[in-house]
């Protein structure tokens, strides 16, 4: 009997939000709204028992440990926001975590994001036992890279030489965005499939 | 000094913790790291969430109260957020048969069951739904107009083709074609849409994104330091 319920209820909103592929309409508002809620709510919940009662009321108030006081002062600078006269008190919290992400990020940026890939890019030949075709593909990806970065490199002119490069870079970036687009495309489509099979299959039984 | 202590803040911390990945010594890892990095700002994250909370609550409150626009989809949205904070805050956990439990964050507790029957049906509906917009708008600007689009549109159709059935059924007749796997010429390798997606996405898509993720990863750097260094302050938000 639950099934049964569940699955209605699932089929109802469903059919609510593909309703918008008609026309906005009461029903996909509706259901636009309950989604917003819920997530919201779904989003409390979590907060709460993982971050509140973990971080906040757990230590602070059950194993005495006092200093985490400090955060959670500094957090209640966030509410400041509701009042006018006390708004610019939220500066405190995000100039704290704004100053601690943007200085932890900078080594953590070049060391991720710069050297190792550039590390991978540049042992792109070293696998052992590489094969004709990963030579090729090696090449192929160099190139890809190096084109790519220069098309991306404003500080010099795209004539000449460089013009041509950039162009070749614009190839590598056109063959990305389309594999890139194809792939998105087909994860909606496996979607879409997957909410025709719950509404033909799970609730309406029309397919086995 | 409403906005210059905020900004040597941003200032002094952001110095200190340049130097923490890079200074390992136990007494940095323990205080500066995990106490502070990972315990400390997840505190602040949480009165942001409620900062965030009360905030979507007064729009909707002052919605509601003005009765603006179709403020009656903003009950709905208020019922929702107070329905599921009460069922994992308030309600208890008891038992309601069927193996459930009315309150908590459980696997078996309501506030769970209307995660996987609500949200999550409508949330993924929401996000299939662009599977026809993307489809539509494709069909609209899609045209092989130059040489950069030819090629965009040629490697979205090897891609498509390569990741269904309807890919790997074409490459098995060509190769019944072509004579089969003992044949001297593979020209049905051509047809192999599963392989080519495969090496367009190794190689040409990944050279792409690797170039692209270095440039994302300089204009990081690049906003780090201004944020840190005070020349990008728009985060402080107002004039006074």
């Amino acid at each position: 009997m639950i099934n049964i319920i569940q699955t209605t209820i699932g089929a109802i909103l469903t059919l609510s939000i593909f309703s918008f592929l008609y026309k906005d309409n009461p029903l996909y508002r509706i259901a636009e709204h309950l989604l917003i809620g819920i997530s919201v709510g779904y989003i409390i919940g979590q907060q709460y028992h993982m971050g509140f009662m973990n971080y906040v009321i757990t230590p602070i108030f059950r194993e005495g440990q006092l200093v985490y006081l400090i955060p959670s002062f500094i957090g209640l600078m966030y509410l400041g926001f509701f009042s006018q006269k006390t708004s610019w008190l939220i500066r405190f919290p995000i100039a704290i975590s704004l100053g601690i992400g943007a200085g932890y990020g900078i080594p953590y940026t070049f060391q991720a994001s710069i050297f190792i890939q550039l590390r991978e890019t540049l042992t792109v030949f070293s696998e052992p036992g590489i094969t004709g075709f990963g030579i090729f593909s090696g090449v192929l990806f160099l190139l890809g890279v190096f084109t790519a970065i220069v098309y991306f490199f404003f500080s010099w002119k795209h004539r000449g030489v460089v013009g041509i490069v950039a162009k070749v870079g614009i190839y590598f970036l056109m063959i990305g965005f389309g594999a890139s687009f194809g792939l998105t495309v087909m994860g909606r489509i496996s979607l879409l499939i997957g909410r025709f099979l719950f509404l033909f299959k799970d609730w309406l039984h029309i397919i086995s | 000094m409403k906005r210059q202590i905020p900004l040597m803040l941003v200032l002094t911390l952001g110095i200190i913790y340049f130097f923490v990945p890079l200074v390992s010594t136990p007494w940095v890892v323990d205080n500066l790291q995990h106490e502070v990095f990972e315990k400390w700002l997840k505190i602040i994250g949480v009165f942001a969430v409620i900062m965030s909370v009360a905030s979507l609550w007064r729009r909707n409150a002052v919605k509601i109260k003005r009765k603006s626009g179709d403020y009656a989809y903003s009950y709905l949205e208020l019922i929702g957020m107070v329905l599921m904070a009460a069922l994992a805050i308030i309600a208890p956990k008891w038992n309601i048969g069927n193996g459930m439990v009315l309150g908590g964050i459980a696997g078996n507790s309501v506030y769970n069951w209307i995660f996987m029957n609500m949200q999550v049906p409508m949330q993924a509906t929401m996000f299939s739904m662009l599977a026809f917009y993307i489809a539509s708008a494709a069909y609209r600007s899609f045209r092989a107009r130059n040489i950069e689009a030819t090629l965009l549109l040629i490697t979205a159709a090897i891609v498509m083709i390569g990741r269904v059935p309807l890919g790997e059924n074409i490459y098995q007749f060509m190769l019944k074609l072509n004579g089969g796997e003992a044949a001297a010429f593979q020209w049905s390798r051509m047809f192999d849409f599963q392989g080519i997606t495969q090496f367009i996405l190794d190689v040409p898509n990944a050279a792409t994104k690797r170039a692209i993720g270095f440039g994302v990863a300089m204009g990081m750097l690049a906003t780090s330091l201004k944020i840190i260094f005070g020349i990008e302050k728009s985060w402080l938000g107002g004039t006074e």
